[in-house]
């Protein structure tokens, strides 16, 4: 038996989250570049690596095109897995297609996206309106976004369920000094539809006597057994991020940023981050960044429920759990063309590195053997982040 | 009625742009041109970062990548 602890449905959300941000800048067109990214993730058991590829190109002075390529190969033995199930491996694969219009001090940017997995489809299709203002001092933009997921699972070919979700997105940045930058987000995104995982299930108090049906599982030797996981069919979320970057006197960087984050599952979260830029006088550029994020518990969660269906609505995803994590990062940006080659005006060389702590709060590693369920120590897990791409100009 | 709300905030700021004397002028501007000075300086990667923290925690939305507001990127 397959069990997908990866969560397919929020790595398409994010990519539709994330895909439009290039999207979106101040009056001025983005720049002709071409990055080409293999990243790796390697943590709790999962590994997920593969390249990412992004392109984007002017023409008549007033459009710019864009195209992204992006691979996820998985393989997973998580904590979920290991516990339940065996490994196993997939691959996601995300296309996207751009393209932004210039008039005046407006951009208005089109984009679709599609990603595909054997047993996760999902389209999306974005639209993005920027503005300048105030003498250039201000950027506001405004974002909508539609998507239409189907949801599948493995050896079961009647399974399908759908999802349709709406983001709304509001940006302000503001030049406040010669030296400083603020941007005020706001994001709301809503969710109907199929919103759990077909495979995770939660536990309960009871042993292999109360086994009711071939739903429920019982483990040998232990005191708990498992039942489907059951979700809410909507959600709504809302986020509002502060971020502000600073130019220190020695041509160096200063970054922060919070973000707060509340939804109708329950679930709050705050996220703090800093950061630093360096450049030197032989064309590195260094970034050193640290990040925390908390989260409080969805209300249906629940590490061992007492009994069978002791809810309505139940889940043992520790994505929904009580938590935090700490993150360590570095990254080291070479320019190795400094004067224009052929067609490329410059380059650079680029190496990332970071570095995840999570500490879960009430979600337990069920892989140390104990009688007693609800005494198994508390999952913590570390996961290391790599990335090494090549950008070039042109 | 939400839309309307909205609408008539954005041309509040619309027709309040150009009554607005810029407090930083276009010159003085070289540090905020500065690509140092980007809230996202390279998207794929910083795309990527965000990608890995959605799939692992509950909160989503409101990750950035607006860009800069100072119109000299």
């Amino acid at each position: 038996m397959v069990v997908v602890v990866i969560n397919l449905r929020q790595l398409f959300v994010i990519a539709w989250l994330t895909g439009m941000t290039s999207f979106i800048q101040a009056a001025i067109l983005p720049e002709d570049r071409a990055d080409a990214l293999f990243h790796v993730y390697d943590g709790g058991g999962v590994t997920i690596s593969g390249p990412s590829i992004l392109v984007r190109k002017e023409f008549a002075q007033k459009f710019s095109v864009s195209g992204n390529y992006y691979v996820d190969s998985i393989s997973s033995a998580s904590i979920d897995v290991i516990t339940r199930a065996s490994e196993y491996s997939e691959e996601r694969t995300e296309n996207s297609v751009g393209i932004d219009y210039l008039h005046n001090k407006t951009i208005m940017g089109l984009a679709y996206t599609k990603s595909d997995e054997n047993d996760f489809n999902a389209q999306s299709a974005h639209f993005t309106i920027s503005q300048d203002l105030f003498g250039d001092l201000s950027t506001l933009s405004l974002g909508y976004s539609r998507g239409w997921d189907e949801v599948g699972r493995r050896g079961d070919p009647l399974f399908s369920k759908d999802v349709d979700r709406h983001h709304y997105r509001l940006s302000l940045s503001q030049i406040v000094t010669k030296n400083l930058l603020l941007n005020l987000g706001y994001e709301a995104i809503t969710d109907e539809g199929f919103l759990n995982n077909p495979y995770r299930k939660v536990r309960y108090l009871g042993n292999s006597n109360s086994q009711a049906d071939a739903t429920q599982e019982c483990p040998s030797g232990r005191n708990y057994c498992y039942e489907d996981e059951l979700y809410p069919n909507t959600r709504t979320s809302n986020s509002i991020a502060l971020r502000s970057i600073y130019y220190l006197a020695h041509r160096a960087a200063l970054k922060g940023e919070y973000r707060y984050f509340t939804d109708t599952w329950g679930i709050g979260a705050q996220t703090y981050e800093i950061g630093y830029t360096y450049p030197t006088d032989n064309h590195w550029i260094y970034d050193f960044r640290y990040r925390y994020y908390r989260q409080k518990q969805a209300s249906f969660y629940n590490d061992l429920f007492a009994y069978q269906e002791a809810q309505s609505y139940r889940a043992r995803d520790k994505e929904l759990s009580t938590y935090n994590n700490h993150t360590f990062g570095v990254s080291a940006s070479y320019e190795f063309l400094r004067k224009s080659w052929k067609f490329i005006d410059r380059g650079t060389i680029n190496f990332a590195w970071d570095h995840i702590r999570f500490q879960y709060d009430n979600f337990r590693d069920l892989r140390t053997e104990t009688v007693i369920a609800g005494d198994e120590p508390l999952y913590k897990f570390s996961a290391n982040i790599f990335q090494t791409y090549i950008s070039v100009w042109y | 009625m939400k839309l309307t709300t909205l609408l008539f905030l954005i041309s509040i700021f619309l027709t309040a742009c150009s009554s607005v004397e810029p407090w930083v002028k276009p010159y003085e501007r070289a540090h905020l041109a500065d690509p140092i000075m980007s809230f996202e300086r390279n998207p794929v990667s910083s795309s990527y970062r965000n990608h890995v923290y959605q799939a692992r925690e509950g909160a989503r939305g409101a990750e950035g990548g607006q860009g800069g507001g100072c119109g000299c990127n």
